[in-house]
């Protein structure tokens, strides 16, 4: 929480006078880039024109086939068809939507709170690395999509074998990089530490794991589009509700708008919530090397 | 103006209080196929109110010394008094000013030289306003928000420097702490650190590889030689504590001091 508080306690926490907060304004102080809310949309918009278009290109690409029918319907419907099932089923879909997100989301932040505490205990404990970290690699091997069926025969057709199965794909990612962002602090850091007479907490919570944020961030972020995979492959394997249900049913009936839309909407869930860990990112290291002046997506 | 604050608040009463006694130190560094002695049996004693430098080569363990008397490198055979007390863990009531700047990359100037406050538990008022008076004594004013990676090399240590004195600590130690400035710079930064010693009256030990800068900031120089690292000699030129570029640079007694530290380190040793 003081870490929270402290990185942004730099652009909140004033000095004391107006006028040296007038100063440091007005002396254009190198590389320092305040860019208004103008600047930052046209950065953002040059960032994303390209992929928009290519997009673009790859959805006119799947009308002309389903227009012109070069593949039968029930293999590759219409763009139309997929946005009118969206639509026509919207209330079910939402409703299992809901049901994965919530699955995504649980399973993420478990295995994000897990993953940092376990990094936390390998670096402080010498005993805790040499025995736990060889077994968290070699875990890493176990195909853990195959652990869905124990799962689901230990805690049957709710909730937790997709949450639990979403912590185990998500957890590694979390563990290896904020093992490698807490190891990774500069030990003269450590040292001015030590002759300020700080205790291990507060070399900890100033120092150490904000250092370790950045490379903390990118393993978050891979993890959560892993908890998606997890929390879908736990549905696939014993569920009545969520979208891998709801894509296992349209499979069965040959419903391909009904499969597409599905698909898309576990895309979204996938997206948004990226692009959620990313603005926690920009929000958290805006003065990191990888962040200075850019814009969400545009630097991943 | 600006002295006042810091004046009478840490002038020793007692101008010839040791501060650091090192006696008979000898330090080896063990690896499994060789061992290393970076001291042999050194002997120095810092009283308080001296501006000592440690000149000599790379190597000869100068910055070992000083991370010896902070505490913060254990496992050395003689005595080394802090205060007249032992030193054997790191030691709190000092300044250290590290080779490079060790500021926090994700803190402001000022948030960076509160660090100092938060980590000691000092009262934030009173830490707040010595912060803004070091910004001012340093000239850094302006750039109270700004990130370390939006400083020069030089206002980088200026911050790490208010942020080692931030505590008032009766002694300030130096590790190379202008070694990777250029020169125009370093010359600025040695000014500075004259003012600032004198303004102060902080007891100094700065380590350097630098002759010019060895004796143009110190009231007594000790020379050391490598491998093993070993005092060679200890020269007081007897120049004023104000010193000032121009006329210093020139003073018979600067270049006698420059030329025979020269002389000590080896033909070898370039002048910077």
């Amino acid at each position: 929480m003081t870490t929270t508080e402290d990185l942004r306690a730099d652009s909140s926490d004033g000095p004391p006078t107006a006028t040296a907060r007038a100063t440091a304004k007005d002396t254009a102080v190198p590389g320092r880039g305040r860019t208004s809310a103008w600047g930052q949309a046209v950065r953002l918009a040059d960032a994303s024109w390209r992929p928009l278009v290519v997009l673009g290109l790859l959805f006119a690409g799947w009308w002309f086939v389903a227009w012109r029918e070069l593949v039968p319907a029930y293999l590759i419907p219409s763009p139309g068809a997929v946005l009118e099932t969206m639509v026509s089923e919207r209330a079910m879909l939402l409703e299992h939507t809901w049901v994965t997100t919530v699955e995504t989301v649980l399973g993420f932040v478990i295995a994000a709170v897990v993953g940092v505490a376990t990094a936390v205990l390998l670096v402080y404990s010498k005993t805790a690395e040499k025995s736990l970290y060889p077994l968290i690699l070699f875990a890493q091997v176990i195909p853990k999509i195959a652990i869905a069926p124990i799962l689901v025969v230990w805690f049957g057709f709710g909730l937790t074998p997709k949450i639990i199965l979403a912590v185990l794909i998500a957890f590694f990612p979390v563990v290896v990089s904020a093992v490698a962002g807490l190891r990774s602090v500069d030990p003269e850091l450590l040292e001015m530490s030590a002759t300020m007479g700080a205790s291990r907490w507060r070399t900890f919570v100033k120092i150490r794991f904000p250092g370790a944020l950045p490379q903390l961030m990118s393993g978050l972020k891979v993890a959560v589009t892993l908890a998606v995979v997890g929390a879908v492959v736990g549905e696939f394997v014993g569920a009545d509700r969520g979208l891998g249900f709801v894509l296992l049913l349209a499979s069965g009936n040959l419903d391909a708008p009904l499969l597409f839309a599905d698909l898309i909407l576990m895309s979204l869930i996938g997206v948004v919530l990226f692009v959620l860990v990313e603005l926690a990112e920009h929000l958290l290291i805006p003065w990191h090397a990888s962040r200075r002046g850019s814009v969400v997506l545009a630097a991943s | 103006m600006a002295a006042t604050v810091l004046d009478g608040a840490t002038t020793p009463s007692v101008a010839t209080d040791p501060i650091i006694e090192v006696e008979n130190l000898t330090m080896r560094f063990r690896s499994k196929r060789s061992e290393t002695v970076a001291l042999d049996d050194v002997s120095l004693t810092v009283r308080a109110g001296e501006f000592v430098t440690i000149a000599g080569p790379s190597g000869c363990g100068k910055s070992t010394l000083l991370k010896l008397v902070a505490g913060l490198t254990p496992g050395f055979e003689g005595k080394v008094h802090l205060y007249g007390a032992p030193v054997t863990r790191p030691q709190r009531d000092i300044g250290f000013a590290f080779q490079r700047s060790a500021l926090l990359e994700w803190r402001g100037v000022r948030k960076n030289i509160l660090l100092q406050a938060e980590m000691r538990g000092m009262d934030r008022r009173l830490a707040q306003r010595r912060a803004d008076h070091l910004i001012e004594l340093t000239g850094l004013t302006g750039f109270e928000k700004a990130l370390p990676h939006e400083l020069s090399g030089g206002m980088q240590q200026r911050v790490a420097l208010c942020r080692a004195l931030l505590h008032e600590p009766r002694v300030l130690l130096m590790d190379e702490p202008f070694g990777a400035l250029d020169a125009l710079t370093r010359e600025q930064m040695n000014v500075e650190m004259n003012r600032i010693w004198r303004e102060t009256g902080t007891t100094v030990v700065l380590v350097t590889h630098s002759v010019p800068e060895a004796v143009y900031l110190g009231s007594r120089i000790v020379v050391m030689s490598p491998r093993p690292g070993r005092i060679v000699e200890t020269l007081e030129p007897g120049l004023p504590d104000e010193r000032d570029y121009g006329t210093t640079l020139r003073d018979p007694r600067f270049t006698r001091a420059a030329e025979r530290i020269r002389g000590l380190l080896g033909a070898t040793h370039t002048p910077e």
